[in-house]
C-alpha cells in the first residue's frame, strides 16, 4: 500500500462526501439554520446597542462553535445510520477514511466560518476588527482545530451506542484548551494590541491541531473496528 | 495460491456466547458453506473472516503464496456482499461503481462500469439513485461492489436474497468462476446454494 493509493482514496471519500452534501444537503442545511437562528438572537437582545470588542469576540466563538458542534457530528453517524460503515471499512483503509472525512469537516467549517463572520462584519454594531490578519488567521486556525476535534469525537459517538449523551461530556474537556486561546486571540484581533501578544495563543492552536490529528490517527483504527 | 485459515474462533457478545472453537481452512478453488439456524452465528462468522469484527477468541489468518496478508490490507483481497451492507443512496448504480473503483484505487472508464453493471445484470444507462432500485436490484449492486477489484476471496452472506431466477443462476455462475480466482465461502441455508459448496460446516451455539 503506497502514499499515492492512500492519497487516491483519500481523495475519492472526500469526493463522495462532497458530493453527496450537494445533493442532500444533510449538513448545510441544519447548519445555515443554526446560524441564522443563533445571529437573530444575538441581534434582538443586542437591540442596536453597541458591546466592548472582547464581548463581539465571545459572541463569534459561541456560534462558530455551537454551529460546529451541531453540524459535524453528522458526518460519521450519518455513515452509522444508513448502514455504510460496513461498506466503507470493505472498501479502504481506517487511515484513508478518517483523513477524506477530516478534510471535508475541515472544508465545511472554513467555509462556513467565512460565512458566519460575514454576517457578524454586516449585522453587528460596529463589528471591526482592528487586525483584519490577524482576526482572519485566528478564524481559519480555530476552524481546522475544531474540525479536528469534532471528526475524532463524532467517530467516536457514532460508533459508541450512546450517541446523544456522550457528546457534550466527551468534547468539553477536550475543547477546553482551543476555545479558550481561540478566544483570546480573537480578542487581541478585535483590539488594537499587537500582534505579537497572539503568538502565544496561535502557536498554541497550532500545536493543539497537531497533537489531536496524530492522536486521532493513532486512535481512529480502533473506534472503527468493532 | 491461497489459503483462508480460521483457527478457533469464538465470539460473545456481552458474555452471551454465539458459537465457540470454530476451525476450518479454505484453499483457492474451493467454495466452501456455512449453515446454520437463524441467529447461529453465520453473519457474525462471516464478518469476523472480513476482519471486520473482532473475535473474542481465535484468529483468521490469509496466507497468498505462503506469505500471511497484514490485516489492514485485507479489504483488497476480500469481496463482501450481505443483505446488512448497505450503498451509497444517493447516488446511481455507475456512480456507486465509479466510486468503489476510485477509493479502491481502480482506474474505472465508463465501458468498465458499464461491463460491471451488464455483467450482474444491470441497466447500463439508469441514472436515478440507488435509493429508488428494487432489493433484486440493490442485490445484484452488491455482486458488483463485491467483484469489482476481482478479490482472491468472495464471502457471501445469503448471496441470492431477493434475486429471481436469473440472478440466482448470474451468482452461481460468479461462484463457478471464482474458483479458478481464489475461494467463495458462503453463509446460506439455501438449498441451491449448498449444492454449489465443495465442504459445509455448521455453526451453532455452544458448538
Ligand atoms: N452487534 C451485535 N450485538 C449483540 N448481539 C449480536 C450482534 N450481532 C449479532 N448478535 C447476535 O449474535 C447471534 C448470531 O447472529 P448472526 O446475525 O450472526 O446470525 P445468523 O446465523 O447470520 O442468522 P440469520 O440466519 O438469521 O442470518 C444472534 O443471537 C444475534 O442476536
Ligand atoms: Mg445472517
Amino acid at each position: 500500500m503506497n502514499t499515492t493509493d492512500v492519497m487516491r482514496s483519500i481523495i475519492a471519500i472526500l469526493g463522495k462526501d462532497v458530493r453527496s452534501e450537494l445533493r442532500t444537503r444533510y449538513a448545510v442545511n441544519a447548519l445555515l439554520m443554526f446560524v441564522v437562528v443563533t445571529l437573530s438572537v444575538i441581534l434582538f437582545s443586542l437591540a442596536g446597542e453597541t458591546v466592548a470588542r472582547s464581548v463581539h469576540a465571545g459572541l463569534l466563538w459561541v456560534v462558530m462553535f455551537f454551529a460546529a458542534m451541531s453540524g459535524l457530528a453528522r458526518s460519521f453517524v450519518a455513515e452509522e445510520e444508513r448502514g455504510t460503515t460496513l461498506t466503507l471499512q470493505l472498501l479502504a483503509t481506517p487511515v484513508s477514511v478518517y483523513i477524506g472525512k477530516l478534510l471535508f469537516n475541515t472544508a465545511l467549517t472554513l467555509l462556513l466560518n467565512s460565512f458566519i463572520v460575514l454576517l457578524f462584519l454586516l449585522f453587528i454594531p460596529d463589528f471591526t476588527p482592528a487586525q483584519p490578519g490577524l482576526f482572519w488567521t485566528v478564524v481559519l486556525l480555530g476552524g481546522v482545530a475544531v474540525s479536528s476535534a469534532t471528526t475524532i469525537i463524532a467517530a467516536i459517538i457514532a460508533r459508541a451506542n450512546t450517541k446523544g449523551t456522550l457528546f457534550p461530556v466527551l468534547s468539553f474537556p477536550i475543547l477546553l484548551p482551543l476555545l479558550m486561546s481561540g478566544i483570546s486571540a480573537t480578542k487581541i484581533a478585535m483590539e488594537e494590541q499587537a500582534w505579537t501578544s497572539a503568538w502565544a495563543d496561535l502557536q498554541l492552536l497550532g500545536s493543539y491541531i497537531v497533537v489531536v490529528v496524530t492522536a486521532s490517527i493513532l486512535l481512529f483504527e480502533h473506534v472503527w473496528k468493532d | 495460491m491461497l489459503t483462508v485459515k480460521v483457527a478457533s474462533v469464538a465470539k460473545h457478545f456481552n458474555r452471551r456466547p454465539v458459537f465457540a472453537d470454530v476451525s476450518f481452512e479454505v484453499r483457492a478453488g474451493e467454495v466452501f458453506g456455512i449453515v446454520g439456524r437463524n441467529g447461529s452465528g453465520k453473519s457474525t462468522l462471516l464478518k469476523i473472516i472480513a476482519g471486520v469484527l473482532t473475535p473474542s477468541r481465535g484468529s483468521v489468518a490469509y496466507e497468498l503464496d505462503g506469505v500471511a496478508v497484514p490485516p489492514e490490507l485485507l479489504f483488497r483481497s476480500i469481496g463482501f456482499v450481505a443483505p446488512y451492507l448497505m450503498l451509497f443512496d444517493e447516488f446511481s448504480a455507475a456512480e456507486n461503481i465509479r466510486l468503489f473503483a476510485g477509493v479502491r484505487g481502480i482506474p474505472c472508464p465508463d465501458s468498465a462500469a458499464s461491463a460491471l453493471l451488464e455483467r450482474v445484470g444491470l441497466p447500463t444507462d439508469r441514472e436515478d439513485p440507488v435509493r429508488a432500485f428494487s432489493s433484486g436490484m440493490k442485490q445484484r449492486l452488491k455482486l458488483a461492489f463485491a467483484i469489482l477489484h476481482r478479490p482472491p476471496v468472495l464471502l457471501f452472506d445469503e448471496p441470492i436474497s431477493n434475486l429471481d431466477s436469473d440472478g440466482v443462476a448470474t451468482v452461481h455462475a460468479i461462484i463457478r468462476e471464482q474458483r479458478e480466482r481464489g475461494c467463495v465461502i458462503i453463509a446460506t441455508n439455501d438449498q441451491s446454494d449448498i449444492a454449489q459448496c465443495d465442504r459445509v460446516q455448521a455453526v451453532s451455539s455452544g458448538a
